[in-house]
């Protein structure tokens, strides 16, 4: 394989092919926990410390895994690290485990996590593997937090509610009051202001590139132009 | 969904989106002075305030589309959106439970879906279903009927405060959700009070009636919709009136209270959501009339027209598929052919 591009890895992973603004993967967790930023925080580091260790344990056994059963193998070392992952939080975060409950062990079936071991750990070495696995995560947990804090801020008129749950007494006083006396808008706890808050994030994220493309169009056009014609047939001998 | 698939002869009027537009407004201000008269002058801050709110934010929207603002401006559906949705929300509403719904309803349910003509559901009744979930005490306390606020109540009630007097009461459909197969509970609350449904709200549900009447006399409306809708509502409460009536209320009941009339002629007729062909109006009304039942009687809410309407629009171009009428010589000629 040609030299790694790491730069175009970290570009990747947290902007041009975002997990969850261009990829549109791993909804589920996506859309359902993400009603507070620390139920968003705690589920967005528990999905990255999986994706490093699947993408890095796929990377050095991609030698001897046959394509045929590469799915099955995949889904294993994913699994087995997802429950390492469910007795930590049980251990050492037992409330946020207790409120997050189903959406941990779903962490197997998160299409980016296998979706990355596939399309990329199995056909590199293991340190662009691993930088891969955790800018990924790093990309998905940005738009989790962001989407936690927006359904947070609106639906409660909180932030940083809970921090405690997940880093110890050390943030119990992170609460944010940012409206006093709301009357809550459930709206956006429930369901449909997830999709509405991701859509708006995606949208957002797409105004943003065309103006980046513009930008860098209007750039161009202003270098001078030497000479436009391009060689279509073969060499001229 | 704004094709013309009505079989020809296609002839057409000339009138403007504007002009009809304006003639539902007009149709639904028997409802309103019917609603003030009830319970208070709230609904009127209501309906204005909503006006203002939707104007300015499809003047906003429109801007930044890059769309000519005063030429969509003068197409007055924001206006019927935000009259509609005026109309829907309790009298005791405050400034700001309009505000949400009404800019959500223009900004969301309509602009960002690409204005008039392409959104999938009714604006008015995405707005009302979202104050509806967000703050469900807000949206069901109405005044109980004929003891309206004095205007000086219903403005303090509008700008937030709390009047000294309480004015809310249940509304008959709440209080028969409440006792429903309770007969006795039921004769001793008296909720007919020997009437249609109530007093108050048959009042406003008539006054809705008439207004829908002058649309199919002007011809705005065509008949399927609100008769097949109203059908859908009384023919399965006749039904099950008969079996227990201590349970399930009466036809005449359901048809006159709540938002039953204002539903049947004003919202489930807005011609961008609802379904397009005869037959297929027809069908998606009956449906909503039936949902509306369903969710009454069984469901968590003591009022369903907006739920069943959004329903159905989402189902609107299912039906539209499978009502097309046949272009006229096309039956024999697609014997045999796909389906």
């Amino acid at each position: 394989m040609a030299e790694t591009d790491y730069r175009k890895i970290t570009l990747d992973g947290l902007w041009n092919n975002n997990p969850a603004t261009v990829q549109i993967l791993g909804l589920c967790p996506l859309l359902a926990v993400t009603g507070t930023v620390v139920n968003a925080l705690g589920l967005g580091l528990a999905t990255l410390v999986v994706l490093m260790g699947s993408n890095g344990a796929v990377s050095l056994i991609r030698a001897y895994v046959t394509d045929a059963v590469r799915l099955p193998a995949f889904v294993m070392i994913i699994a087995a690290l997802v429950t390492v992952i469910e007795m930590l939080m049980r251990a050492f975060t037992f409330e946020l485990y207790e409120i997050l409950g189903i959406f941990i062990p779903l962490i197997v079936t998160n299409c980016t996590v296998l979706g990355r071991a596939d399309a990329f750990a199995s056909k590199n070495p293991v340190l662009p593997s691993l930088l891969d696995g955790f800018m990924m995560g790093a990309g998905f947990l940005v738009i989790l937090v962001i989407l936690g804090g927006m359904r947070e801020l609106i639906g409660q008129g909180t932030l940083f509610d809970n921090m405690q749950l997940l880093l110890g007494p050390v943030a119990s006083d992170w609460r944010l009051e940012v409206f006093s006396d709301y009357p809550g808008f459930l709206f956006a706890v429930l369901p449909p202001g997830a999709f509405i808050g991701l859509g708006l994030i995606i949208a957002g994220k797409n105004v943003i590139d065309r103006r980046l493309k513009a930008a860098r169009k209007a750039k161009q056009a202003d270098q001078p132009t030497t000479s436009r014609r391009v060689r279509t047939t073969g060499k001229v001998s | 969904m704004s094709l013309i698939n009505a079989p020809s002869p296609h002839t057409s009027r000339h009138t403007d989106t504007g002009a009809v537009m304006r003639q539902v407004v007009y149709a639904t201000l028997p409802g309103l002075a019917v609603l003030v008269w009830q319970f208070g002058l709230g609904s009127l801050l209501n309906v204005l305030w909503a006006v203002l709110v939707a104007l300015t934010c499809e003047a906003l929207f429109l801007r930044a589309r890059g769309k000519p603002v005063a030429f969509y401006l003068k197409d007055w559906s924001a206006v019927v959106t935000a009259v509609l949705l005026g109309l829907a929300l309790p009298s005791t509403a405050p400034w700001w439970l309009t505000l949400i719904g009404v800019g959500f309803a223009i900004v969301v349910a309509k602009q960002l879906y690409g204005g008039l003509g392409m959104n999938p559901f009714n604006p008015a009744m995405i707005g009302y279903v979202l104050l509806l979930i967000s703050f469900p005490v807000a949206m069901t306390q109405w005044v109980a009927p004929g003891d309206a606020p004095a205007p000086a109540d219903s403005l303090a009630l509008f700008l937030g405060q709390t009047p000294a007097d309480a004015f809310t009461g249940a509304t008959p459909l709440d209080t028969f959700r409440t006792w429903a197969g309770d007969a006795e509970a039921l004769a001793g609350r008296d909720i007919l009070a020997g009437r249609l449904a109530g007093p108050g709200w048959e009042a406003v549900n008539l006054a809705f009636l008439l207004g829908g009447l002058y649309l199919l006399a002007r011809r705005i409306i065509t008949w399927q919709i609100p008769v097949a809708f109203l059908a859908g509502l009384a023919l399965p409460a006749l039904i099950a009136h008969q079996v227990d009536a201590a349970r399930f209320a009466g036809p005449l009941f359901h048809l006159f209270s709540g938002g039953a009339m204002l539903g049947a002629f004003f919202i489930a007729t807005d011609p961008v959501s609802a379904a397009t062909s005869r037959l297929g109006r027809f069908i998606y009304a009956l449906l909503i009339g039936l949902l509306i039942w369903v969710i009454r009687t069984f469901g968590g809410y003591p009022d369903a027209v907006a739920f069943a309407v959004l329903l159905l629009n989402l189902a609107a171009p299912f039906i539209d598929y499978y009502t097309q009428p046949r272009a006229y010589g096309h039956r024999k000629a697609n014997k045999g052919a796909n389906p």
